[in-house]
């Protein structure tokens, strides 16, 4: 059954943009346990996949919303799961699962503060790197911030291309700001914006492997049930799925999960460069923080402070190429978080010798406002 | 009499993984290979084809069996398979699912799955092979050893007592719960079986031997010792019924221990999007 919604023009939450970007992408599925400030993802799937067709569910924990995504997205479902914080450390050790058996499904993580309970109704932007990091082992990230209602449901249905692209588990972090606020959208109608569908075997069973390594190493994806058997374990495996102890097969699966994402990553970047040409300062800042970063940087050209902005929309893969190239004629760039520094280590990673890196950080449960990025602008410029 | 048709068939050899994955990895005279025979025999008599299968299981000696057999086979993470199994079921209730798991992964770190899926009453059957200890990685204490048993982390004797797994499947809503061992194995083709059979939430504990560390650490002797044993200690539930009570001191009851009819979860749910279908229709 389609996804309908009765009016294109609407005043949305970010939370709810989200629901129904997941519904327009195809989501079927939802395994989730509430938390503030992601619990309108679920109520909202709780009361609109049923009419879809779909399937919604409350699991006990968030471990087992994991677990319960990744095993419907095997049956062919595209699923999704949205949290915060003390969710998402519940779900890494699944995440990880998902990656290793290269199954693709979306998180949301709504950020708020931590370490543990933390701020559960204040905003925060400190689980940036667990996005990145979260889980143990070697492996490769896809995440996306969206930074208005409009983006949530864009980067949401983004998500679900990404994870079926390249078999793989995608988060999206949005905030407690971001998800609560309301915004007017336009739904988009359907076939305006592009859906993919995860690349199906078209082999007889027994030529069909389903870790195969095909040039662009993502290995087409049967569905539990479609007449292709076969098996599915953490365990490292081979292009069959069946566990082994051999070097050479346990590099080439390693070598896999990296480089179907390394070599593909420029197909998953997606940055908001503004007035960066000419900028003696770029301010570097992703989702709500973005937002008054925009303005600061209107504020400093106000004042003939040739100021600019770069806002990652998708932030892992980190954009280190693109990045290089933008800073290479900046002299400073500032990097605005709501954490006590994440990405400011990724961007010394990658500043030229030219470019000096300054920060600005509020860890308090507020957001940061134009004003007060403006002035660190004056005093690092 | 007509032969049982369970009894007299040897069908197993034609749903493992032959060529592919043996030898296995249990050790010798291990009960974990004897249920396998078991799920696959009461596969084979309710006649579903090996696609519409997905053997699902966590961690442990236990789950491994599902990568031997020919369906649909997915090796999860330590105590989670019942979760990954639930959505696995609710996003394609035509599978038939079957759950895999020892007592430490279904009781221990799965426990809170376990019964939110009695609860539920979702349409899986789940086998839990009850060797009372963690066999995998070596011989710790499960949540079925036993009071005073000997296990590597109870090496003074264990100060916790067993969970029973079926009334604890019962308690938790669970439709049918039933207990086997491995010595009766016909007994327990048929309890899976029953499991398969029932439209809801089966718990089939196959009480099994792990002689490596239990047998070991408990001088239980050796695999055919710990069959003996389940031989003697094993009492049929209809039998039971007539005894007095001193008669079964020691002893634990075998056969279906529960088995109710209740609305199925699976089922509610597509109730649910068939109203919203025919309120798109009117
Ligand atoms: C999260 C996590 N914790 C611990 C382990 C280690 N581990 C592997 S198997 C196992 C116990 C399995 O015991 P049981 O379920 O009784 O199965 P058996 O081996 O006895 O069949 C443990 C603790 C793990 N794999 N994952
Ligand atoms: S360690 Fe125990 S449970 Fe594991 S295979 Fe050996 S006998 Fe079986």
């Amino acid at each position: 059954m389609p996804h309908r919604i009765t009016s294109a023009r609407k005043l949305m939450q970010g939370n709810e943009a989200c629901v129904h970007g997941a519904l327009y992408a195809g989501c079927r599925f939802f395994g989730g346990y509430p938390i503030t400030p992601s619990t309108e993802i679920a109520e909202g799937m709780a009361r609109l996949l049923p009419k879809c067709g779909g399937h919604f569910i409350q699991m006990e924990d968030e471990i087992a919303s994991m677990a319960s995504i990744i095993g419907a997205s095997l049956t062919g479902t595209k699923s999704m799961t949205a949290t915060s914080g003390p969710g998402f450390s519940l779900m890494q050790e699944n995440i990880g699962y998902a990656y290793i058996t290269e199954v693709p499904v979306v998180v949301v993580n709504v950020q708020r503060g931590g370490p543990s309970t933390g701020l559960p109704t204040k905003i925060a932007q400190a689980d940036t790197m667990q996005a990145r990091y979260g889980t143990h082992g070697d492996y490769q990230a896809i995440t996306v911030a969206p930074a208005s209602v409009r983006e949530c449901f864009e980067q949401t249905v983004k998500a679900f291309n990404f994870a079926e692209r390249f078999r793989t588990p995608v988060t999206m972090l949005t905030d407690e700001v971001l998800g609560h606020m309301r915004e007017m959208i336009t739904i988009p109608e359907s076939g305006e914006l592009e859906v993919v569908d995860r690349e199906k075997p078209d082999v007889p069973h027994e030529w069909y492997h389903h870790f195969e390594i095909t040039p662009t190493l993502v290995s087409p994806m049967a569905s539990m049930g479609d007449g292709y058997r076969y098996h599915v374990t953490g365990l490292v495996h081979d292009q069959d799925g069946f566990p082994t102890a051999n070097p050479n097969e346990i590099k080439a699966k390693m070598d896999k999960l990296r480089n179907k994402i390394v070599r593909f990553a420029d197909e998953v970047t997606q940055l908001d460069v503004e007035m960066v040409d000419d900028a003696g300062i770029v301010v570097f800042a992703y989702g709500t923080t973005a937002r008054a970063a925009r303005q600061a940087v209107h504020m400093a050209r106000e004042k003939r402070i040739r100021a600019g902005l770069i806002r990652p929309i998708t932030i892992w893969p980190f954009p280190d190429d693109q990045l290089r190239e933008l800073l290479a004629h900046v002299r400073r760039v500032l990097v605005v978080e709501l954490n006590q520094g994440q990405l400011i280590h990724e961007i010394e990673r990658v500043a030229p010798k030219t470019c000096k890196v300054a920060g600005l950080t509020r860890y308090d449960g507020e957001v940061l406002n134009p004003v007060e990025i403006f002035k660190r602008i004056l005093e690092v410029k | 009499m007509m032969a049982d048709p369970i009894q007299s068939s040897n069908v197993t050899y034609d749903y493992l993984r032959v060529k592919k994955r043996f030898p296995n990895v249990w050790c010798a005279g291990c009960g974990i290979g004897t249920v396998m025979g078991s799920i696959i025999r009461a596969i084979d008599k309710m006649g579903y084809s090996k696609d519409e299968v997905a053997l699902v299981s966590g961690i442990g000696c236990s789950s491994r069996l599902p990568v031997y057999c020919d369906f649909n086979t997915l090796h999860t993470t330590h105590g989670r398979a019942i979760a990954f199994a639930t959505g696995v079921k609710l996003a394609k209730p035509s599978l038939k699912v079957i759950v895999v798991t020892g007592d430490g992964d279904g009781l221990a770190i799965g426990g809170n799955h376990f019964i939110h899926a009695c609860r539920r009453n979702i349409d899986i059957t789940t086998v839990l092979i009850n060797n009372q200890i963690y066999g995998m990685t070596g011989g710790q204490c499960s949540p079925t050893t036993p009071h005073d048993s000997f296990a590597a982390t109870a090496p003074y004797g264990n100060m916790e007592k067993g969970f029973d797994p079926t009334t604890l499947a019962k308690a938790a809503g669970a439709s049918y719960v039933a207990r086997g061992t491995v010595y009766h194995v016909q007994q327990l083709d048929k309890l899976i079986y029953g499991g398969l059979n029932k439209k809801g939430f089966a718990m089939v504990e196959a009480f099994s031997n792990c002689h490596t560390y239990y047998g070991r650490l408990n001088k239980e002797g050796d695999a055919v010792a710990m069959l003996k044993l389940m031989k003697e200690h094993a009492m049929p539930v209809k039998a039971a019924k007539v005894l007095p009570p001193e008669k079964l001191e020691g002893k634990f009851l075998t056969g279906v221990l529960w088995d109710v009819e209740m609305p199925e979860y699976c089922e509610l749910y597509q109730n649910l999007i068939d109203s919203f279908q025919e309120k798109d229709k009117e």
